[in-house]
């Protein structure tokens, strides 16, 4: 598989979201507005790219027997460092994602490409790969946030289309992510089927 | 009387799955079947006590006084992971039977986000020992309810006829939603 394929496979072929079915709770819990979905989207890819890189370059050092702590370790490091560079510079939207920016440590995703994909190849290539997954599920989150922000009060991007009172407010509560992006799956299994 | 206002408010209000989103993976793969169900609840419920009390007890005996909190993350994921991997020990040479109920869920926990997540709330609210002990069984007991009625209404989804396009994730999440929503009728009851 060439450079290329690495990095555009996050985005259709290989979502994270729609088609694994990786990292739930980030895309319901922080998906209230296309602003927060973005950031968390970013913030996950920052990570991926920065773990992906270091595992591929440190995976052969590492015994067997404790890989999996390893990469949980060099995960966390990097985890840290975009959670103390949010609160430095991005303190609002720090404020709006709270838990779920420590909880990328958790996230299947980050450790599922670890694991399954720069423990076993070189550096260029994990880079692209952790690059091409962080960006599709940054797509997915921002997709689900502009959906219920648009459905829940009327805005995008903090821009009003129209005036709030006609907005579902069930799209900005828990309810809505749920059946928002059961539907959003639904609709993407759709199109799938037909290419 | 404000244990109690932690219990309600922890199992019914800000239910753990249906209004915080944590621990959705679990909440989706292993909720299958109710007897399933119940099993992972058991050992969620015993690792979330246990971690929310060791990662307690270090935050406010090494990382409080040495002033070095944002080793938090990193700090207490090892410890969950160490954790869950004693507990898998021990559970299999004290009690064979029970290991065999909750061991297949066991190692699945490490990437719960819930026990993470509520290790981490405890310290953010502020809450004392018995506080966050209290806290976590609440919380853990939410997770459950949640699971088993999920589990539940997923069992009788088994024997309706699903438009095609919906089979799998996306009725299952649909669903949810419409828990969710019958869990918001309790906000309010406790702030």
């Amino acid at each position: 598989m060439n450079n290329w394929q690495n990095f555009t496979k996050g985005f259709f072929k290989e979502n994270p979201t729609f088609v694994l079915l990786l990292g739930m709770c980030p895309t319901l819990g922080v998906t209230t507005s296309a602003i927060n979905g973005l950031g968390m989207g970013l913030a996950t890819a920052f990570v991926l790219v920065l773990s992906n890189l270091a595992i591929s370059l440190v995976a052969n050092s590492i015994p067997d027997k404790i890989r999996i702590p390893g990469f949980i370790v060099i995960i966390a490091a990097f985890v840290t460092v975009v959670d103390m560079c949010m609160a430095a510079y991005l303190p609002s939207l720090h404020e709006s994602l709270g838990l779920f920016i420590p909880l990328i440590v958790v996230n299947c995703i980050v450790l599922g490409r670890a694991e399954s994909f720069a423990s076993k190849n070189k550096a260029i290539p994990s880079m692209l790969d952790g690059l091409g997954i962080g960006l599709g599920f940054t797509m997915a989150l921002t997709l689900l946030g502009c959906i219920r922000e648009v459905l829940g009060s009327g805005k995008l991007f903090n821009i009003t289309l129209y005036s709030e009172n006609y907005g579902m407010i069930v799209f900005v509560l828990a309810p809505g992510a749920f059946i928002a992006l059961g539907y959003l799956i639904a609709f993407i299994n759709r199109i799938r089927k037909t290419n | 009387m404000e244990y109690i206002f932690i219990f309600i408010a922890a199992v019914f209000v800000n239910n753990i799955v249906l209004a915080q989103f944590l621990g959705i993976c679990p909440f989706l793969g292993v909720s299958k079947s109710v007897p399933t169900a119940l099993g992972m609840t058991g050992a969620v419920t015993f690792v979330m006590i246990l971690a929310t009390l060791v990662t307690f007890i270090v935050q406010k005996t090494i990382l409080d006084p040495f002033e070095i909190g944002f080793m938090q993350t990193i700090v207490f994921i090892l410890i969950i992971a160490a954790l869950v991997q004693m507990v898998e020990i021990i559970l299999k040479k004290v009690s064979p039977s029970l290991y065999q109920a909750l061991g297949v869920f066991l190692p699945l926990i490490t990437t719960n986000c819930a026990v993470l997540g509520v290790a981490i709330m405890v310290i953010q609210k502020n809450y004392n020992l018995l506080e966050s002990v209290v806290f976590a069984a609440s919380t853990a007991i939410g997770f459950g309810l949640a699971l088993t009625i999920f589990a539940g209404i997923r069992e009788q989804l088994e024997l309706t006829s699903i438009p095609k396009g919906m089979k799998g994730t996306p009725i299952a999440l649909v669903t949810a939603g419409l828990l969710a929503l019958a869990f918001m009728g309790f906000s309010g009851i406790v702030k």
